[in-house]
């Protein structure tokens, strides 16, 4: 008798539908339809089969960020994440049998901790727009205020995913102009949107249209309101802490550091703040404590703002997190140490501000922004006819990501125009064969 | 069943002294653009090691932990099961890992249609008419089930509709999302079987309603007999029927929750699709509605035209975005491989083999455990550690005693209305071998309770660290290692 006879035996019954008997017969259903199981070796042959129809970054260099970024991810990263015992884990609900998880997590805590200047760091939310959400929400705990001012010049994904969790707190979102020359904030404008029932404050170093402006550091002295700033993690290896302008929230696309775009997930968000603000903070939280006998060990802890004891008056509903892109994170940052990141920020840097300037010269293209920019920038194209996109895909190269055509973004003043994003993965050939082909499609 | 997970005394990687060993692409170039000076960064401390050490610290660190590829891993609503590795190797290779979300739809077909066919498989499965793979996570699939709930009673000019209920059995990410979409959670006590008290349920639905959130099989793996019932009552007073998928894995290839009448319907790809857990994440929360709600799907939603695959942002009245791009991709993918490994029928003797090992389990421990409410359980058994309370022992403790075993614990202290809940959900994926094994270490453990007390109250003993003061933690927070410094 096989296992699975015996163990009906032993409940003693002769049919599998007895256990399925407390489903009322006009509810049953019988069985899915969907064909039979495949064997594992075929499922590799058809797997392989459809991927064939993506073509990725290794076979035709992609100039797109928006959001999601090719960076160069040592092999050792992806080495660390193979390893079972931390990517087939559940949530360490048992701290005693899960120290190494937690620990790698205190770690990627540590990390963003240095990187922003805020101590106290969530274990991750989902991706940069979440956070942002989250950062809302938590500024309404707060100080108990309605208005949310973000820049006009934001992606309109994360403005939608921010409308969505504010909705039921009633709050409105007032968007301030940016500067049409540099691309950077208007600061007349922000302080014109600033008044007494302002929570929050939103500003973006780089922003959406890549340009890092020194306005940001201002914001801090224009009242008494939750400062909230997006950053890019990688360019905090050269630019200044945001705690040292005065950010309350500082919330960030964290898959940049050592995870692959993924055909754009899983992401990261990052999420930090001031230690006076924890008990209000979103999501899982690791901290160091000592076991009873003294010894080190960590834990999730503060639970009691989570939705698993504080059910409907919880901080925030999340749950599962991103932790195992936290821990490639963490990985990432080990492999690179502080040298490495700050190697990484200035190639960026220098490599998307030099590529700019190789594009302006070509005939037909146009910056319109003239402020300075980490690793991405707009640029405006010839005649919609000539359709650039199109032209530089045939010659196997893909451009930047056309704001006003995808999605839902709308910059009229822009017109038909691309956002360049180059990093260290860009070899100088195909920045080189990008320049050629740009300088190719306008006749 | 001896067991001892490995002990190191590895410091904190920021406690380590080395110096970098990676190259970087084109590192010899010269840094030329010049950043003001209110902007440049002075200080950073990153630690500097050698690649071979980071691996060290990290693999060293793995080694202290424990997942299911290690052993029996019977988290009660995680729904535990092996991961296949097919599925990981699928979402490693570089057509997957290295594609942009903005891609041309030309250049990224493969995607789309991986994407495409994981939607209608799930549609097949859950028996709904939309679905959108974009929740990142159950709780932001509640999330976004919610606000669509939101936007159907709006678009309705139906604003009174403002409370959402609950059980009192419901997971906690339940009455949370409820509260982030705006509504206002009235939760309602279980009848003496565990299930929906109609009654109950009768005098809380009102022209407030806006939606009765419940999962089915119930966190106690229980089914809810009177689902029709509960499905016509909740339609009759203009509310919708939102199904928390948490517990699909009781019932597919059986009935669905298309089927037994609910509007919107949350899967849980990390748990009943077999996509690894990740220590936390990343998961996947994909959304399933009925016709009448297809409208209001987040953007963009993916179409087939018989040669194309599409993204479609032309949804009149979409909620918009709950997360930045199309989902994590990377988890779709795999939970896709999983499909096609299983097949209808795979997915139907999946559900069949994991409530044969909860019922198996849960006869192998009556006697030894209390078990309130009725025997025939579904995914999940819910046994109380009341009986050992005279020995002063209570149900963390036979836990923490499960771990000196080598294996995981049970949920615990969840649903809320078993005192000293024990929530063990074995899944399909375990052997009878090791069903007997985890009985077997149960059962030890119940008579440690009674010879030897201490043994339980000491545990774990065979963990790097034993029992954590988490009052401190609370108290004195510590959340990374700039605070250590100070």
């Amino acid at each position: 008798m096989s296992d699975y006879e015996e163990m009906m035996n032993f409940l003693g019954i002769k049919n599998i539908d007895e256990l399925f008997s407390d489903i009322p017969e006009s509810v049953k259903i019988n069985g899915i339809d969907l064909p039979e199981g495949m064997d594992e070796n075929s499922l590799r042959i058809e797997m392989r089969k459809i991927l064939g129809r993506n073509r990725s970054f290794f076979e035709m260099p992609i100039f797109m960020g928006a959001g999601v970024y090719f960076h160069y991810i040592p092999s050792a990263v992806f080495s660390i994440l193979s390893r079972s015992e931390f990517y087939t884990a559940y949530t360490p609900y048992q701290p005693e049998i899960s120290q190494g998880m937690l620990q790698t997590l205190f770690e990627y805590q540590s990390y963003i901790a240095e990187l922003t200047g805020l101590p106290a760091v969530n274990a991750s939310m989902y991706d940069a727009p979440t956070s942002l959400g989250e950062a809302a929400r938590m500024a309404y705990n707060i100080n108990g205020k309605k208005e949310v001012i973000i820049p006009k010049n934001i992606q309109w994904e994360k403005k939608s995913v921010l409308l969505n969790y504010v909705k039921g707190l009633d709050m409105k979102i007032v968007e301030y102009d940016y500067d049409k020359k540099t691309g950077g904030i208007d600061f007349e404008s922000l302080k014109s949107k600033i008044n007494d029932n302002t929570s929050m404050v939103y500003a973006e170093i780089p922003n959406f249209f890549g340009v890092i402006d020194e306005n940001v550091t201002k914001i801090r002295e224009l009242g008494n309101f939750i400062f909230t700033v997006g950053v890019n993690p990688i360019s905090l290896g050269i630019l200044k802490a945001p705690v040292d302008y005065g950010a309350d929230i500082v919330i960030g696309e964290g898959q940049i550091l050592g995870n692959p775009a993924s055909f754009g997930g899983p992401l990261l968000g990052i999420f930090a703040t001031k230690m006076e603000y924890i008990r209000k903070m979103p999501g899982r939280i690791i901290g160091m404590s000592r076991d009873h006998s003294g010894r080190r060990a960590f834990v999730m802890t503060l639970q009691t703002r989570e939705q698993h004891i504080r059910r409907a008056k919880a901080t925030s509903n999340i749950c599962s997190n991103e932790a195992l892109v936290a821990v490639a994170s963490a990985a990432y940052l080990s492999v690179l140490g502080k040298s490495g990141l700050k190697r990484v920020a200035e190639i960026n840097i220098n490599r998307a501000n030099s590529t700019l300037e190789k594009i302006k010269s070509i005939k037909g293209y146009r910056s319109p922004h003239s402020g300075l920019h980490f690793n991405e920038f707009v640029i405006s194209l010839p005649d919609k006819e000539i359709n650039v996109h199109k032209k530089l895909l045939s010659k196997n190269i893909h451009g930047g990501y056309m704001i006003n055509t995808m999605t839902r973004n709308s910059f009229p003043e822009l017109g038909e125009s691309m956002l360049f994003n180059v990093t260290e993965m860009h070899s100088s050939d195909d920045i080189n064969k990008l320049l050629e082909a740009l300088k190719e499609v306008v006749p | 069943m001896t067991f001892h997970q490995a002990i190191w005394d590895e410091p904190l990687i920021f406690e380590k002294k080395g110096k970098r060993t990676v190259r970087l692409p084109d590192e010899d170039i010269e840094y030329k653009t010049s950043i003001p000076d209110s902007l440049k960064r002075d200080m950073l401390n990153i630690p500097e090691n050698e690649e071979h050490e980071v691996l060290r610290h990290y693999v060293r660190l793995s080694q202290m932990n424990y997942g299911v590829d290690i052993n029996t891993y019977p988290l009660g609503s995680c729904t535990m099961k092996f991961n296949p590795k097919i599925a990981d190797e699928l979402a490693s290779m570089d057509q997957v890992r290295y594609i942009h979300p903005y891609q041309d739809e030309d250049t990224v077909q493969g995607a789309l249609q991986i994407m495409y066919e994981l939607q209608e498989s799930l549609k097949k499965i859950t028996y709904m008419d939309g679905f959108t793979l974009q929740p990142v996570a159950g709780a932001d699939g509640e999330f976004t089930g919610l606000l669509i709930v939101r936007a159907f009673h709006e678009d309705r000019k139906d604003f009174k509709r403002k409370e959402i209920i609950v059980p009192d059995s419901a997971h906690g990410t339940n009455p949370a999302s409820s509260t982030m979409a705006g509504f206002t959670t009235i939760e309602i006590p279980s009848n003496e079987q565990g299930m929906v008290d109609l009654n109950a349920l009768e005098s809380a639905l009102s022209e407030k309603t806006a939606a009765f959130m419940i999962t089915n099989p119930n966190t106690l793996g229980i089914f809810e007999e009177n689902i029709e019932k509960i499905a016509n009552l909740v339609h009759s007073h203009g509310a919708l029927l939102y199904y928390d998928g948490a517990n699909l894995n009781g019932i597919m290839g059986k009935t669905a929750p298309g089927k037994m009448g609910f509007d919107i319907v949350h899967v849980n790809l990390h748990k009943t699709f077999a996509t690894p857990h990740g220590g936390g994440g990343p998961g996947a929360g994909p959304v399933g509605v009925k016709s009448h709600l297809i409208d209001f799907l987040p953007v963009p939603v993916i179409k087939f035209d018989g040669k194309k695959y599409h993204l479609d942002y032309n949804l009149g009245k979409s909620i918009g975005k709950v997360a930045m791009f199309y989902g994590n991709f990377g988890v779709l993918a795999r939970a896709w491989a999983y499909i096609k490994l299983m097949g209808g029928n795979g997915l139907r003797e999946a559900t069949e083999r994991a409530v044969l090992n909860t019922n198996y389990l849960r006869k192998k421990l009556q006697g030894y455990y209390d078990l309130p409410y009725k025997e025939l359980r579904k995914h999940e058994v819910v046994f109380s550690g009341v009986n050992l309370k005279k020995y002063g022992v209570r149900t963390l403790d036979v836990a923490k005693r499960m771990l000196d075993y080598g294996v995981h614990a049970p949920t615990i202290y969840f649903p809320l209305i078993v005192e000293e809940a024990l929530m063990i959900e074995p899944t399909e994926t375990e052997s009878r071998e090791s069903l007997d094994r985890l009985a077997e270490i149960m059962i030890k453990i119940a008579d440690e309770a009674q010879k030897n007390p201490e043994l339980l109250k000491e545990a774990p003993k065979n963990t790097p660290v034993g029992r954590i003061d988490e009052v401190e933690a609370n108290r004195n927070p510590i959340l990374s290692y700039k605070m250590i410094k100070k």
